[in-house]
């Protein structure tokens, strides 16, 4: 006799058991540590807390540790994370004009009023497997020392490059760049998305996207979906200070600091009547050293400011609703595997209707004159 | 504000978490059934002559996303709303999304408070208005959602300018204001949905 | 199952003060619009966008030391996300939880309306993948807003009655679309049009709750909910002329289950509370000859 299958809830305990040893592997093998992730991944760390939109690199490493290495999924433990988490104010804005910089590049001007300074990229590596690391070696103290005296002769502040087209006018101020009137930045995480989104909107939710998505996206825009001549104006990374104003004091106080990568990117010029044109810009910024995040961050944001900038909009890039609605990958990967759950009952219903249709077909055949050959 | 007047401060909810749950539970049935009255237990004493259920839908509903529009009689619980809800309490009518109001006395400008918009019609206000009495005085037959056929509710001390512009509103639905009258002892809900004629 | 101690640290049913009271005031605002789907602030959850979170936050934000709470999800307790759901519930929030639809103050539904006929006084609260009925006619939500404000739901008509042209019937077999009190058109959920007729004048309160989405929406308990159809082809439920093989029921919604690999099927009950209290009835009744 049939006996309908129960025992999920014994199959779930199963199935976290052994998840639990998964993780943990072979007994035998060192367990991670957090330190080690935190020290020796930090860019998984680094994008952990960026699309988790939240800075706290113990916590984006166990999240890491965690998810097995799965960033979607870890990304997802700190999001959940932070939404237990009170709020008890917001920041003063962050001046990336102050930032004490690593590296800082451009690729609008040769030689630039504070140097190139390239920090540590992979950009200019060979991509050889370097067979050396396969086992955990010592001693790299004499590098060490190297690059500690490369990165104290770093100047600090370190001037902006935007600075050198404003002397002429040529680059949109970054206040042009937004249609606020001084009103409040909107938060994404209070109320839902609402189009048309203001620009502070669209670079909260492009800063929490999928980076992977945003790649693609700011790609297509190169080949010509929606291409708006990108030049990387200047990239910057390094620490700023986290400053607040508390109410009771009335006046701001450093709460700590943190690293960043900044992105600015220079765009085709516009012009509107009465007005010459001048270029226009891109914005990405990123926790940590995000780089590659920050830029597609910037070349989406100049895409999604084509309707503000009156230029046709043809791209996936430019489409608004298309891309803000479709980065976050803790909403895509949820709705993507939640096709894993029963759907048997739509499924039956579908089933049903299905073979109704085709009953009403094979009835009309043997009535009808049979000409479909 | 003077830390002597703070500490004369009547207190919030005893169990914000369960006290509020309660209360919210008891606002949705009477929205889900207009003209029942709901009896919630409420054992709040804001400075009078704000009414003790008028302080709990505040304390369950209100906090710094929602401005609030306080009628000038309700002056006095102007601190304790600010302490316990953290809602600004607005000057202009058109900004609020709650408004305490006194039912006998109601203010002149009541088109005043918003009525949402077609493309947002969840921005029309909730009116919370404090009446003398539920289950005597004045008669009206209700209908509409949340009815079977038709209910009677009978509320004292409220002015007929409330039912008026009711009236006045049914026709701009799915924009309107919804109401939560309280008395004393108990409260009703009257949704925007809710049809409203003398008895 | 009784109830235990909520977890420590944690908001009860997990959900902090400030984002319960802003999901109350759009469930407030939904009843108050039937039909008409609120936008809110949803969060994220410990269970992924996609599984229910829109219907776990409805659940959180309602939640009290006195409700019962039913989990289901396919008409079935079982599934591994209503126990997941439940479990959740049982953890944070130490509520007791149910099986019996009639003992359930609360009840937390995918896809399916309990077979056994609700009662005045029962919230039923939906989990809503996609809230937006014309989702398939027209992707963008700037202009389904724009649709819904304006009632121009003339696509819709079209879109089915095209189905009629070339199928002979209109082709939407679950998420059938509903005009609530005449106003707006609503997406159900995906239960089986089987359900639809359970939507119309239910004593309960109806919620839906949309995570991903982010939207909340209402049915008012007694509320006109009917499904969209034309004079010509009124919507009907083709009875589908089996019985379930444990209980015998002939007018609840049955799941095909495959036997064998020679494609033998049976059919059962998707309720299980409902196929298991009959089951439970005919063999007292049994045992009373």
């Amino acid at each position: 006799m049939y006996v309908s299958v129960t025992g999920g809830e014994r199959a779930i305990a199963a199935a976290h058991r052994q998840l639990g040893q998964a993780r943990r592997g072979d007994p035998a093998i060192p367990e991670l540590s957090i330190a080690q992730i935190k020290a020796q991944m930090t860019l998984a760390v680094d994008r952990v807390m960026q699309e988790g939109s939240l800075h706290d690199p113990d916590l984006a490493a166990l999240a890491i540790k965690q998810a097995r290495g799965d960033l979607v999924e870890a990304i997802f433990l700190l999001r959940a994370y932070r939404t237990t988490l009170p709020r008890f104010g917001t920041s003063e804005v962050v001046k990336t004009a102050a930032m004490r910089v690593t590296r800082r590049i451009s690729a609008i001007f040769k030689d630039v009023p504070g140097g190139q300074v390239l920090g540590q990229t992979f950009d200019y590596t060979h991509r050889l497997l370097d067979f050396s690391l396969m086992d955990e070696a010592e001693g790299q103290g004499q590098e060490e020392e190297a690059s500690r005296r490369a990165a104290e002769a770093v100047p600090h502040p370190m001037p902006g490059i935007a600075a050198v087209l404003d002397g002429e006018s040529l680059l949109e101020a970054p206040g042009d760049a937004d249609a606020g009137d001084g009103a409040a930045v909107a938060d994404l995480t209070r109320r839902p998305l609402e189009f048309p989104a203001g620009r502070d909107l669209r670079l909260q939710a492009l800063a929490r996207g999928d980076e992977g998505f945003l790649l693609a996206l700011g790609y297509s825009t190169q080949r010509g979906y929606g291409n708006n001549h990108p030049f990387v104006g200047e990239i910057r990374q390094g620490s700023v200070a986290i400053s607040l104003v508390p109410e009771e004091l009335g006046f701001p106080i450093e709460i700590g600091e943190i690293e960043l990568s900044e992105c600015e990117m220079v765009n085709q010029f516009a012009g509107a009547p009465g007005k010459p044109p001048q270029f226009t810009r891109g914005y990405g910024l990123a926790f940590g050293e995000n780089e590659r995040k920050a830029m597609s961050m910037a070349l989406v944001d100049r895409a999604l400011r084509a309707r503000d900038l009156g230029e046709p909009v043809d791209g996936p890039a430019q489409d608004e609703e298309f891309v803000l609605y479709h980065a976050d990958n803790v909403e895509a990967q949820g709705f993507v595997q939640h096709l894993k759950l029963p759907h048997y009952v739509d499924f039956q219903s579908e089933l049903d209707l299905v073979r109704s249709i085709r009953a009403r077909f094979a009835d009309s055949d043997h009535d009808g004159e049979g000409e479909q050959a | 504000m003077n830390p002597a007047a703070s500490l004369a401060l009547a207190p919030g909810f005893a169990d914000p978490e369960s006290d509020g749950q309660a209360l919210f539970r008891a606002v949705l049935e009477a929205m889900s059934h207009p003209g029942r009255i709901l009896r919630p237990g409420c054992d709040l004493s804001p400075p009078r002559p704000f009414p003790s259920l008028a302080g709990a839908v505040a304390l369950t509903l209100c906090d710094a996303e929602t401005p609030l529009w306080l009628d000038p009689r309700f002056a006095a619980a102007a601190g304790w709303l600010r302490f316990h809800c953290g809602a600004p309490i607005v000057e202009a009518a058109e900004q609020a999304i709650f408004a305490f109001l006194d039912g006998a006395a109601l203010p002149e400008g009541m088109d005043a408070f918003p009525a949402g918009s077609a493309l947002a019609p969840e921005d029309g206000v909730t009116l919370v208005i404090a009446v003398e009495a539920l289950g005597q005085g004045q008669d009206f037959i209700l209908s509409g959602p949340g009815i079977v056929g038709e209910v009677l509710l009978s509320v004292s001390g409220l002015s007929p300018r409330f039912w008026r512009q009711r009236r006045q509103q049914e026709g701009l639905f799915p924009m309107g204001r919804d109401a939560i009258l309280v008395a004393p002892d108990g409260l009703v809900g009257l949704p925007r949905t809710t049809r409203c004629r003398e008895g | 199952m009784t109830s235990a101690t909520p977890l420590a640290g944690y908001s009860y049913a997990y959900l902090d003060a400030q984002t319960k009271r802003m999901i109350r005031r759009a469930i407030l605002k939904a009843v108050a619009v039937p039909g008409y789907q609120v936008p809110f602030g949803s969060r994220e959850m410990p269970l992924p966008y996609g599984w229910g979170t829109g219907g776990i936050q409805l659940t959180a934000a309602l939640i009290g030391r006195d409700d019962t709470l039913k989990v289901i999800d396919q008409g079935a307790d079982d599934t591994t996300n209503a126990v997941s759901i439940r479990a959740f519930f049982q953890r944070t929030a130490g509520v007791k939880t149910t099986t019996r639809t009639e003992e359930a103050s609360l009840i937390q539904t995918r896809h399916r309306i309990p077979e056994t006929p609700l009662q005045p006084g029962q919230i039923l609260v939906y989990q809503v993948p996609i809230p937006e009925p014309l989702r398939w006619l027209e992707p963008r939500e700037s202009e389904t807003r724009r649709m819904h404000a304006w009632a121009e739901y003339g696509p819709m008509h079209v879109k089915l009655y095209e189905d009629i042209a070339r199928h002979g019937e209109i082709a939407v077999s679950y998420a059938y679309p509903v005009m609530v009190e005449g106003r707006y058109l609503m997406s159900p959920s995906p239960i089986p049009k089987f359900d639809n007729p359970k939507l119309h004048r239910s004593p309960a309160l109806q919620l839906f709750g949309a995570g991903r989405e982010k939207r909340i929406y209402a049915i008012p308990p007694y509320s006109d909910v009917r499904s969209l159809d034309f004079q010509d082809h009124p919507f009907r439920i083709e009875p589908h002329g089996h019985a379930c093989a444990l209980c015998g029921s002939t007018d609840s919604f049955l799941n095909e289950v495959v036997m064998d690999d020679t494609g033998k099927r049976m059919h059962v009950c998707s309720d299980t509370d409902y196929c298991t209290t009959r089951r439970d009835h005919l063999e007292q009744g049994e045992a009373a000859e």
